[in-house]
């Protein structure tokens, strides 16, 4: 699209269906899950400060609203007084992706809906977790063979904790939350992205102390 | 709660105004000839007495010999109702729009192109609606198939 020049909706919409093609056929697989290799094991210390603070951190993971389907409701009953979501400091569900780490994946994620998912997610700042909440965010579903699902949103972002379940209901959402607030206190604070630089520097010193 | 109309006194009544829409008489209501749908919609509309100046829904159906595209109207002034039907081919599927007529058809016509492939004549902004520009033909036909992918990982574990 030219820049500059005004445009009609039409060619919005192909803009849009170059973005979900392109998408999609960069997303034909799962993400791969973040693996220490034994270099960098051996030669990264977690000192005592990150332990602290993924301690604090794990209080009050905010998560941003991402319902999309009828998970959203169980999510909502959720931070609702009955289940009280707010006894896990997680009440405020922010409409921001910048002020939230943590993205609740409630629903099934169809593909024009993944650059949106996959944006929201981008803006997030670090550290940033994700939980696909159900069948349809874990797998598909039953919509797994769908022309217009995405079959597991693993395929777009990271996922660290997966709640089977059709849903599922607010105590499995809460034991879920749980186990990730368990994640968060013991992880040390780094993701992916950074992970990789981290694994290339380190064996860039390793490899530069055997020569 | 609504009244639905007897299908075979609208025939009838179409038919004396009509008689190129060639109304017949189905199981649940008027199907008429497509040509003719504008013209008939309008009379449903305007005379007095049938005043449907609400169209509920509308509906695509992929027959397999032929595609059939059903309005249900509701009279707000009258509380009744009634269906309407029409039939296009599916190697030149077109259907004259009744946008003008009510708005509401709008995005209800934009989902029967986006997944039938029905063409809307005279439609202001007929573009897909659920999926995205670019994807491979109309789903809900019923020969159609998904385009040759790599396999899925649910194919993988199987």
């Amino acid at each position: 699209m030219e820049v500059g020049r005004p445009y009609s909706s039409l060619e919005l919409d192909r803009e849009e269906g170059r973005t979900v093609e392109e998408l999609k056929a960069r997303s034909q697989s799962p993400l791969p899950e973040p693996e220490l290799p034994p270099e960098v094991e051996k030669n990264v210390l977690v000192t005592s400060l990150d332990r602290f603070v993924s301690w604090s951190r794990h209080f009050s993971v905010w998560p941003v609203t991402f319902g999309l389907a009828c998970c959203a409701i169980e999510m909502i009953c959720t931070s609702a007084s009955r289940w009280d979501i707010a006894r896990f400091g997680m009440e405020v569900f922010r409409a921001s992706p910048r002020q939230a780490d943590l993205m609740i994946v409630a629903g099934t994620l169809t593909w024009k809906m993944a650059p949106a998912l996959k944006q929201v997610y981008e803006q997030m700042p670090e550290p940033k977790w994700v939980v696909a909440m159900g069948s349809c965010a874990i797998s598909g579903g039953t919509f797994a063979d769908s022309y217009s699902v995405v079959p597991g949103v693993n395929r777009i972002v990271p996922v660290d904790i997966y709640i089977p379940g059709c849903p599922p209901r607010p105590e499995a959402l809460l034991h879920g939350l749980i186990m990730l607030r368990e994640k968060v206190k013991r992880e040390a604070p780094i993701k992916l992205p950074r992970l990789e630089l981290l694994i290339q520097l380190v064996r860039h010193m390793v490899g530069g102390k055997r020569r | 709660m609504t009244q639905a109309l007897s299908g075979e006194e609208l025939v009838q009544r179409i038919e004396d105004v009509l008689p190129q829409a060639a109304p017949e008489f189905t199981t649940d209501g008027v199907l008429v000839r497509k040509e003719a749908l504008p013209e008939v919609m309008c009379f449903l509309k305007e005379t007095p007495g049938l005043d449907f100046d609400y169209l509920v829904s509308i509906t695509g159906v992929d027959y397999q010999d032929y595609l059939e595209v059903v309005y249900h109207l509701v009279s707000l002034q009258h509380n009744h109702s009634l269906v309407v039907k029409t039939r296009c081919d599916r190697e030149s599927p077109v259907i004259p729009s009744v946008v003008s007529l009510w708005r509401g058809a709008d995005f209800q016509e934009r989902e029967i192109y986006d997944l039938l492939g029905i063409k809307f004549e005279g439609h202001p902004d007929l573009r897909r609606l659920l999926l995205w520009e670019g994807f491979p033909g109309h789903p809900l036909r019923k020969d159609w198939s998904p385009p040759e992918e790599a396999p899925t990982s649910s194919e993988e574990n199987n």
